[in-house]
């Protein structure tokens, strides 16, 4: 579990971040909307301790990260994966290698072992055979999908989506969310996405959560979500059509 | 104050830096990596430019040399012109513009594109993968292009001086002999030394810090670039008065 507890967030003369309160659940994916430039990757960054808080906590189990640096908070990142907005692939290294890359740097694994785990997870994101290419030669949608399979072959318990589908097409924008709910379900790791593609969050995620004014407003599954009477918030979700649930969410 | 602070903020990104290299892992083949980068990929730039330094040194000094009928002394007065200063000055600036320049935009993109974060992420630490292996690159690879620059620089004096214009190849190579000491070899390579580390700090420092845009990273490579230049002289001239 996550816990944000009064976090605040000072960004040269900005202030982002105005004391947020924010509990991740455990083996759920929560998804994080909000206005551009409201904080949301800020927020993000401040769970793995890319940030640090001006003022508050940030809770990972029973550790308070926030002001931790050096081994201690390499020790909590362990347990931590993300996919960055662009991907981050190294671009020096081929698709095979940097999705490797953390099973041959953190646990030390060789030739064979290696082979078949990238493989593995290559098959699993439909990137098989594709191993031998460099970030440079793959199309948008592949890079997010090499960079959700590094992102997974560690097996964290927590993965953390930073806009994982912006620039992509709406097919690919779509197969990139079932692509990660598949692999939440598959793996049943904490999932927290940053992600502005509303109404479809709703169908997919156990909980949504709304940066508004540098605080959380609402945090609820999206049935409840959808319930709320602040105006503001109902025409931010309403805007882009009709909210859809999934059938369990819509039951509830 | 800025100044200060930006100083500072240097200082501890080199003692980190250096800290970080005596833990494990090592990394040797990102040492070899960048030794190779920054040393052998500098190899054709920095014989040409010896070779040319060389000869236009044996052209100035043997006009001069010979109003004093002294052009006999030209191979010292090449050899030990090269071993104490141009050869540990221009071959780390020239390093400087290719390696160096390179250095700061190799990194400074890979901040911009979030690839530093993502190595944050994994509990590896950047500085130990990246930069680490870049600061042992200059501190190993600067001294051997210098040694190859005095060695070629001394050859293209040579071919000027002796083919060239008529010097005896003998009193050439007799001069060198008798004017270098073991301490003008000591202090081109302790010069080149120190040359090499202000390289890689400097161009590592700025490209890890870039501004997040490209205006940013064009202005961190430029930077980067005068920045070790100007150092590099300042330092020379500080360095050359403790060691004559």
């Amino acid at each position: 579990m996550i816990k944000l507890v009064g976090v605040k967030k000072t960004l040269g003369a900005q202030p982002v971040l105005r004391g947020v309160d924010l509990t991740i659940p455990s083996g759920k994916l929560t998804t994080i909307i909000g206005r551009s430039g409201e904080g949301k990757s800020v927020l993000l960054k401040h769970m793995i301790g890319l940030l640090q808080p001006d003022e508050g906590q940030v809770w990972v189990g029973d550790v308070d990260i926030s002001r931790l640096r050096g081994q201690p908070l390499n020790e909590v990142r362990k347990r931590f994966a993300m996919l960055f907005q662009g991907a981050a692939l190294f671009d020096s290294m081929s698709v095979f290698e940097n999705v490797a890359f953390p099973l041959k740097e953190k646990l030390r694994m060789k030739g064979p072992e290696v082979a078949s785990r990238v493989n593995e997870m290559l098959e699993q994101v439909g990137l098989a055979g594709m191993g031998h290419k460099f970030p440079a030669e793959l199309s948008g949608g592949m890079r997010k999908r090499a960079g959700l399979a590094r992102a997974l072959v560690m097996r964290p318990e927590i993965v953390l989506f930073d806009e994982p589908t912006t620039g992509l097409d709406p097919l690919m924008a779509k197969a990139i969310h079932e692509l990660i709910t598949t692999m939440q379900r598959t793996f049943g790791f904490t999932a927290v996405m940053v992600s502005h593609e509303i109404p479809e969050i709703f169908f997919l995620s156990d909980y949504v959560a709304i940066l508004k004014q540098g605080r959380i407003a609402v945090m609820a599954p999206p049935a409840e979500f959808i319930r709320t009477t602040d105006p503001e918030i109902q025409e931010f979700i309403s805007v882009g059509g009709p909210v859809v649930l999934s059938g369990a969410a819509a039951s509830s | 104050m800025r100044y200060v602070r930006e100083m500072g903020r240097m200082l501890i990104f080199l003692v980190s830096s250096f800290g970080w290299l005596m833990r494990p892992p090592f990394r040797f083949i990102q040492f070899v990596k960048q030794l190779h980068f920054i040393g052998y990929k500098s190899t054709f730039v920095v014989v040409l430019t010896a070779g040319f330094t060389g000869m236009v040194l044996a052209l100035q000094g043997y006009y001069t040399l010979r109003k004093f009928g002294s052009e006999g002394l030209l191979g010292s007065a090449v050899a030990l012109s090269m071993i104490r200063e141009l050869g540990p000055v221009l071959a780390a600036l020239m390093v400087t513009a290719r390696a160096g320049s390179a250095m700061t935009a190799e990194i400074g993109i890979m901040r911009i594109t979030e690839q530093i974060d993502a190595l944050d992420t994994m509990a590896i630490n950047p500085l130990q993968y990246l930069i680490a292996p870049k600061v042992v690159g200059g501190l190993i690879g600067v001294p051997l292009l210098v040694a190859l620059f005095d060695v070629v620089g001394i050859y293209g004096g040579y071919l000027v001086g002796v083919d060239l214009l008529g010097v005896n190849a003998g009193s050439y190579w007799t001069s060198i002999e008798s004017a270098v000491e073991w301490k003008d070899v000591y202090g081109g390579i302790l010069k080149s030394i120190s040359f090499g580390l202000i390289i890689s700090w400097v161009c590592c420092y700025k490209g890890f810090y870039t501004r997040m845009s490209a205006e940013g990273l064009g202005s961190a490579t430029t930077e980067a670039v005068v920045l070790s230049s100007v150092v590099i002289l300042v330092w020379d001239y500080f360095l050359t008065s403790i060691l004559l």
